[in-house]
């Protein structure tokens, strides 16, 4: 027969525990269950049992019980707040730790900022990057949180951690990897448009790999070329999460564009030169390719210029075929 | 002493014109006017619901885009929760039955029982409106600032088609509150009354207290999207969690608008298909207004990762587990009325069975996602959808299904055809478990809700739970088709098919247009049904 305990091994091996607070969680969750799956197997067959028993035709005894109505009412309403007052108590001590920044946890905080539809990630050393995070097993990591338009929030499965990204609050939140490996981040309060397009991903690494992350530089991992580093960037700031054709986003295509000619939204025409694309990437709502709706967000203020500059020779490396090649994956 | 059986036509017999239903004052007709008028909305969030599972049968966005996914989710959110599930049970079944049921000719206030009906019909409309010119894309909680900022959607019409047909909610929980407190026959004491009575009296109370909330907060966002008045989003000086505590000091009280009724409803049906009264009637009674009350007291559970304070977390938790004792002491009690019972396996009493199963899982997932660090995990997942689903469709539809067969006799005058009624009862809540438990897994594995892409490891359990709605949705269409088919050729009922308890089969059936000939006197307890 397949028991709870089937049913959380089967669950563990789809969602791993990866943070300190999994396990706990987990525990919790396995109590409730239990106990939901005793009380439902309970009155099943109490029902079952009755129906059966006292169904119209059977001759059986029907005369009413005799004892106190009163007190079998007092006996399952205690029972039944006593049995839930114990999960009260356990889903709370581990709500209270969840709060609490640990102290080994102050070194350094990791600012977390939303924007339709991405997530930007600032180290304490200035280091950035976007829809990614690297993080060292087993080291309290602690989050600031906050958003520069709607709510979002900070969904990470594996690690049993949520936490809403509020705009005008800086919020805290903390976590302490247990595991290695690379795990999805979802926005999991709804923002719009692209809502299910916001995911990022969280990379715990050993003590040594992290090390060697602090180390490199992403500009020294690429062959040197422009494109090629444009190529990085583009993944990076996460212009491909709008910008494939897989994408859930309706953006338009860049395959071929340098050069082109492209309508506005206000009809006039303009050429896809240098100056343009910078203005789209940096000031995008002014610049939006008529047909499609303003969602780009400005990364005025976000992207370096010399950022932009490889973004733009990376968009002139494009062919001019139907569709954009999928950038491949940096290794 | 029953009274003598009455010589007026009954209230269908009563004019057949199109004036004479949209003119008429009797509770009954206007029962019938929300009946058409919540199953179209029904149909509308329904077909909304089958886009929405035929398109998550792949993980991409293949069927529509992201943006009308947006609009299908709230326009599904939108219209089954205010305008099917919130009037559902009260205005259908509590129209047509709270008079008859409390021994009265009408309800207190008949010309503002029809004007509630076309202030409801009005919001709809606007609704509709708001639908077709474009839709809404924020979810039926209009979350700020996306909604009163960011959105690019008709927020506006939709939000005004809400406050008005929020004002036929209040109307109509005013007139019941007056026509139980006014209305009772002679010797109809408190705790004579029906259990569905007081379900619909603790329902009333919920509606008159909390949508002037709603009222107001959707008032406040038309203020900050239209003028800019800075109330909820942070860069006009406003605060997005004061829209949460707001909507949700709305909202979670209207969860039980939604479900009260429905254990009123079902309360009616273990009683008349076990033939015993109601273990523990005024227990019940209680319990059904310290959920009312209660209600009141635990709208912060819906914003444990919101940054609400540690405290106010702790408090709500806490909250929110003692108000699942009462509805658990109500499972405890139905189950027990079946004990010593004398039990028929009517169309009603499959529906009232599938309710308790049903409202149980819903109601001990609902204490996993009180436990706080459990809901920190769960919150906004599919473990949430599958949850309220469990208790919204799987409890309030499941006892408005059971009630609209149950009462069919007294509004027809006609028989559902009973085995067809029961096949249907049975495939609706194979179908529902189908759709929904899939659910609970995708969502604890963390599957967010409102995401129209998925990842890939998720499409096993989407595609069983679309297969699901594919049976649910033929369990919905039978008792649509056999009802109407019933209405005109079913067998003649007679006043009291089921030889139950209760005022209203005390008269012919269909009801006649005064309900009573000479006005009954009620002189024992409810649900007396003699000894086996």
């Amino acid at each position: 027969m397949i028991g709870p305990p089937q049913v959380l091994a089967a669950l563990s091996e789809r969602l791993p525990a990866a943070s300190s607070f999994a396990s706990r969680v987990d525990g919790v969750f396995a109590g409730l269950l239990i106990a939901s799956t005793v009380m439902i197997v309970t009155l099943t067959a109490l029902t079952l049992t009755f129906l059966v028993r006292y169904r119209r035709q059977a001759s059986v005894n029907r005369a009413p019980v005799r004892i106190a109505t009163w007190k079998i009412e007092t006996a399952w309403t205690v029972g039944t707040t006593v049995v839930f007052l114990m999960f009260f108590f356990q889903g709370a001590a581990i709500y209270i730790d969840m709060r609490q920044v640990p102290a080994a946890a102050d070194a350094g905080a990791i600012n977390v900022v939303g924007r339709q539809w991405m997530w930007d990630i600032r180290y304490p050393n200035g280091r950035r990057e976007f829809n990614t995070m690297h993080v060292c097993v087993n080291r309290p990591v602690r989050l600031l949180l906050s958003s520069e338009d709607v709510i979002h929030s900070f969904f990470v499965p594996a690690f049993r951690l949520k936490q809403d990204l509020v705009p005008g609050k800086v919020v805290n939140a903390w976590f302490e990897p247990t595991l290695t490996g690379t795990y999805t981040l979802f926005c999991a309060q709804y923002c719009g448009t692209a809502h299910s397009a916001m995911l990022g991903q969280i990379i715990v690494l050993s003590p040594a790999d992290y090390a060697a992350w602090l180390a490199g530089d992403r500009r020294e991992t690429t062959d040197g070329s422009p494109g090629d580093a444009g190529r990085r960037l583009f993944l990076q700031y996460g212009c491909n999460v709008c910008h494939s054709p897989e994408a859930a986003v309706h953006a338009p295509s860049l395959a071929g564009l340098y050069g082109r000619s492209v309508q506005l939204g206000d009809g006039t025409f303009v050429r896809a030169d240098d100056q343009y694309l910078h203005d789209a990437i940096l000031h995008s709502p002014q610049r939006v390719v008529a047909g499609y709706a303003p969602v780009m967000p400005s990364f005025g203020g976000v992207i370096s210029e010399p950022d932009v500059l490889g973004l733009i020779a990376y968009l002139k490396t494009l062919p001019g075929a139907a569709e954009v090649p999928a950038p491949a994956t940096p290794p | 002493m029953p009274p003598k059986p009455d010589q007026s036509p009954s209230y269908l017999a009563a004019g057949t014109t199109v004036r004479s239903w949209l003119c008429t004052l009797d509770h009954k007709r206007i029962a019938v006017l929300y009946l058409f008028t919540v199953t179209g909305f029904f149909l509308i969030g329904a077909t909304a619901a089958v886009l929405m599972r035929w398109e998550l049968l792949t993980p991409a966005g293949d069927l529509v885009t992201s943006d009308t996914y947006n609009r299908l989710f709230t326009l599904h959110g939108v219209v089954m929760v205010w305008f099917f599930l919130i009037p559902v049970v009260p205005n259908v079944l509590g129209n047509f039955v709270l008079p008859l049921a409390i021994g009265a000719r009408d309800v207190a206030f008949p010309r503002l029982n029809l004007a509630s009906w076309y202030i409801f019909v009005a919001g709809g409309l606007l609704a509709l409106y708001a639908i077709i010119i474009g839709g809404v894309d924020t979810g039926w909680t209009f979350y700020t600032p996306y909604s009163s900022t960011y959105s690019n959607s008709q927020v506006m019409v939709m939000a005004t088609g809400i406050f008005v047909a929020g004002f036929g909610s209040i109307a109509t929980g005013l007139n019941f509150i007056v026509t139980v407190h006014t209305l009772r026959a002679p010797g109809l004491t408190w705790f004579r009354l029906p259990l569905f009575v007081w379900s619909l009296y603790a329902t009333s109370l919920i509606m008159v207290l909390a949508t002037p909330v709603l009222a107001l907060t959707l008032v406040l966002i038309m203020l900050e999207r239209g003028f800019g008045v800075g109330i909820f989003d942070p860069r006009l000086g406003g605060d997005p969690l004061l829209f949460q505590h707001l909507f949700w000091f709305y909202s979670h009280p209207a969860v039980y608008i939604m479900i009260l009724p429905g254990m009123g409803v079902v309360s009616e049906l273990f009683a008349c298909f076990a033939r015993k009264r109601i273990f523990g009637y005024k227990v019940m009674a209680v319990s059904i207004l310290s959920i009312a009350g209660l209600g009141f007291l635990v709208w912060g559970h819906h914003m444990f990762v919101s940054s609400e304070s540690l405290y106010a977390g702790l408090v709500f938790s806490l909250l929110s587990f003692l108000v699942s004792v009462p509805s658990a002491i109500k499972v405890f009690n139905w189950i027990a009325t079946l004990h010593r019972g004398s039990i028929t396996f009517g169309t009603p009493l499959l529906y009232a069975l599938g309710f308790i199963a049903l409202f149980t899982i819903g109601g001990l997932t609902g204490v996993c996602l009180a436990t706080l660090a459990v809901d920190v995990h769960l919150h906004d997942t599919y473990f949430v959808i599958a949850h309220f689903h469990y208790i919204m469709v799987g409890g309030m539809v499941m006892a408005y299904l059971g009630g609209i067969h149950y009462w069919w006799p007294k509004i027809s005058g006609r028989l559902y055809p009973e085995r067809l009624a029961r096949a249907a009862a049975v495939i609706i809540f194979l179908g529902f478990n189908l759709t929904f438990f899939p659910q609970f897994i995708l969502g604890y594995l963390g599957m967010p809700r409102r995401y129209h892409i998925y990842p890939p490891e998720f499409q096993t359990l989407n595609v069983i739970s679309t297969c699901g709605a594919a049976v649910l949705g033929v369990g919905y269409l039978l008792p649509l088709i056999y009802l109407t088919w019933s209405f005109f050729f079913g067998a003649r009922a007679g006043p009291n098919p089921w030889n139950a308890t209760g005022l209203e089969w005390q008269t012919p059936s269909p009801a006649p247009a005064n309900n009573f000939g000479a006005i009954p006197v009620v002189t024992g307890p409810p649900y007396d049904y003699p000894p086996p």
